[in-house]
């Protein structure tokens, strides 16, 4: 009786000490890949319940409903023109990654090492970079989807590195200005976009991910452009239909 | 002193001071950020526009039968939205909680009510939900649990009633889901809507609020008195008619079509529309020239078009 209160008590206070050692420190052997409260891997779909007719089809010109745009942003939308865009050979400057994730898509999620979370897009054919701990490449010239640094967050109450609840955070900037809608609504050179990758479970077992993003742009939006979208997990990629960039 | 209860006390120690795993506090007020959706959450959606909704073939017909008029009926002046109306409606959150006062344990969070939907009550205390059978209120009955760092929330016992304001229907046998998200200042809610009667598929939606602790949120309780019905429709008062649209002759079908270039098809709405591949079925589709109504200006102070030529200002 006394050795096993004893035990226990051993027990409780070694876990505490663990537990605290977790949240101070990661061992050095661990990986952000190792370490992921969640899993993220695998194929994704959107789905579009929400601004349909500004998603599933390229709205008219001047339609700028949702966004918080300024008058310069406004007058850059308001010279929309696909023809030059394509003239230009821009047709992926409404596949940024301040716009990316709105376009109806699939994502493919995959572990390029143990600290870069990878995800590509069929729609486009995107990749998107996320780098955990201090690995970057070296940086060159401004790209549709930018420099992404990517770090797991969990919540304080949460003991050690092995729990299993938690959520992505990446920060991505470094972007080559593009549209945050396909009829042109723009963002600039400085813009960021901050993103929070959730995922959860249905009843039914559906799982999903919910990304809740905020794109700032002094430049050309008023004040952040906040928004929630929803991926349903699949169960292979037998729908994965790379398509490329389209100006229209 | 003993050796056994200072390792009791310890032990003890350890177990109340132990944090309540993976929660978060939601008390406060939640501006909105209106960046989804913001005809649907501010003018409304127009008279038939089911897009992106998964109605079944049923849900479709009760939807074109709808007719605005049906609100003037006394029975349909006061009707409420369902808390699924949390993640469709303008408004922000005012949450706050309630506990028990002698053991202190959280019994529920509350979600303030707005003018066209009731309080939220999310009962964390292990309560089961009500008979199969019992009655049904717009405000259902919600229970709630904590999920690693999630709070999930399950409502039945709704009545029936629209989820889009045009009258796309939901029946009082679906049951939504909640599932609660907070980053730092940020507020994140999916719901899943589950309607066996008029869905073919659950129908999700999110929404996103910001702290905003000295907010004085527009809620809408104050632009309406407590509503009292009263005969705004003599005729239909008095010879027990219920305004309607029979099959086929529901005027509005075409109106998003000749406005916006979409096939009826995808207008009528439908599960397979929610989905990327379905663009492939809108290969012909030619966006308008100009967008003439509903643009996004607002805040801006000038109009978008000018003198309705569709010349953008």
């Amino acid at each position: 009786m006394k050795s096993s209160f004893a035990a226990l008590l051993v027990s409780l206070l070694a876990t505490a000490a663990a537990g605290a050692q977790g949240r101070a420190t990661q061992t050095p052997l661990s990986t952000a890949r190792a370490d992921a409260p969640i899993e993220l891997t695998g194929y994704w779909v959107s789905v579009v319940t929400q601004d349909w007719r500004w998603r599933m089809v390229t709205p008219a010109k001047g339609d700028y409903a949702s966004i918080p745009i300024t008058l310069e942003a406004k007058k850059v939308g308001d010279n929309w023109d696909p023809v030059r865009d394509e003239a230009a050979g821009e047709q992926c400057k409404s596949y940024g990654a301040p716009a990316l994730m709105a376009v109806p898509t699939r994502l493919r999620i995959t572990w390029q090492d143990a600290s870069t979370l990878k995800v590509e897009t069929d729609a486009g054919t995107q990749t998107r970079l996320f780098y955990f701990g201090d690995k970057r490449p070296p940086r060159g010239a401004p790209t549709w989807q930018g420099e992404s640094t990517a770090r797991w967050e969990r919540p304080p109450a949460a003991r050690g590195a092995a729990s299993k609840a938690g959520s992505l955070k990446v920060v991505t900037s470094h972007l080559r200005p593009g549209y945050l809608r396909k009829n042109g609504v723009p963002y600039g050179a400085d813009a960021v976009l901050t993103e929070y990758w959730d995922v959860s479970a249905d009843p039914n077992g559906d799982q999903w991910i919910t990304l809740t993003s905020t794109v700032q742009d002094d430049r050309y939006l008023r004040e952040p452009w906040v928004t929630a979208l929803n991926f349903k997990k699949e169960r292979d990629g037998a729908k994965w239909d790379p398509t490329p960039c389209s100006a229209r | 002193m003993n050796p056994y209860r200072v390792g009791a006390l310890v032990l003890a120690g350890m177990l109340v001071s132990v944090p309540a795993f993976a929660q978060f506090d939601l008390t406060g007020k939640w501006a909105s950020r209106s960046s989804q959706d913001a005809q649907e959450r501010g003018p409304g959606p127009d008279p038939v526009d089911y897009l992106g909704l998964p109605l079944n073939d049923e849900g479709r017909a009760r939807a074109l039968s709808y007719n605005y008029s049906m609100l003037s009926l006394p029975d349909g002046q006061c009707g409420y939205h369902t808390p699924f109306y949390i993640v469709l409606g303008p408004f922000g959150l005012h949450i706050w909680n309630e506990f028990d006062p002698v053991s202190a344990k959280l019994v529920a969070w509350k979600i303030g009510a707005w003018v066209d939907r009731d309080v939220t009550t999310i009962w964390m205390d292990g309560r089961p939900h009500p008979s199969p059978n019992a009655p049904r209120t717009y405000g259902g009955f919600t229970t709630g649990r904590w999920e690693g760092n999630t709070l999930v929330t399950t409502t039945t016992h709704m009545k029936a009633t629209q989820i889009r304001r045009n009258g796309a229907p939901v029946s009082d046998q679906a049951t939504m889901t909640m599932y609660v998200f907070r980053h730092g200042d940020l507020l994140t809610i999916r719901a899943v809507m589950d309607d066996p009667v008029y869905f073919s598929e659950p129908l999700v939606r999110s929404r996103v609020w910001a702290l905003d602790p000295d907010g004085n949120l527009n809620l809408g309780n104050g632009v309406a008195s407590p509503c009292e019905p009263i005969a705004e429709l003599p005729v239909a008062d008095s010879a027990d008619i219920v305004p309607h649209y029979l099959p086929g002759q529901n005027p509005f079908v075409k109106e998003l079509t000749e406005r916006h270039n979409i096939p009826v098809e995808a207008v009528l709405g439908g599960a397979e529309t929610m989905y990327p591949e379905y663009r492939k079925k809108l290969k012909d589709y030619v966006p308008p020239a100009i967008c003439k109504r509903y643009c996004g200006c607002g805040g801006l102070g000038v109009p978008c078009i000018e003198d309705g030529t569709g010349v953008p200002k």
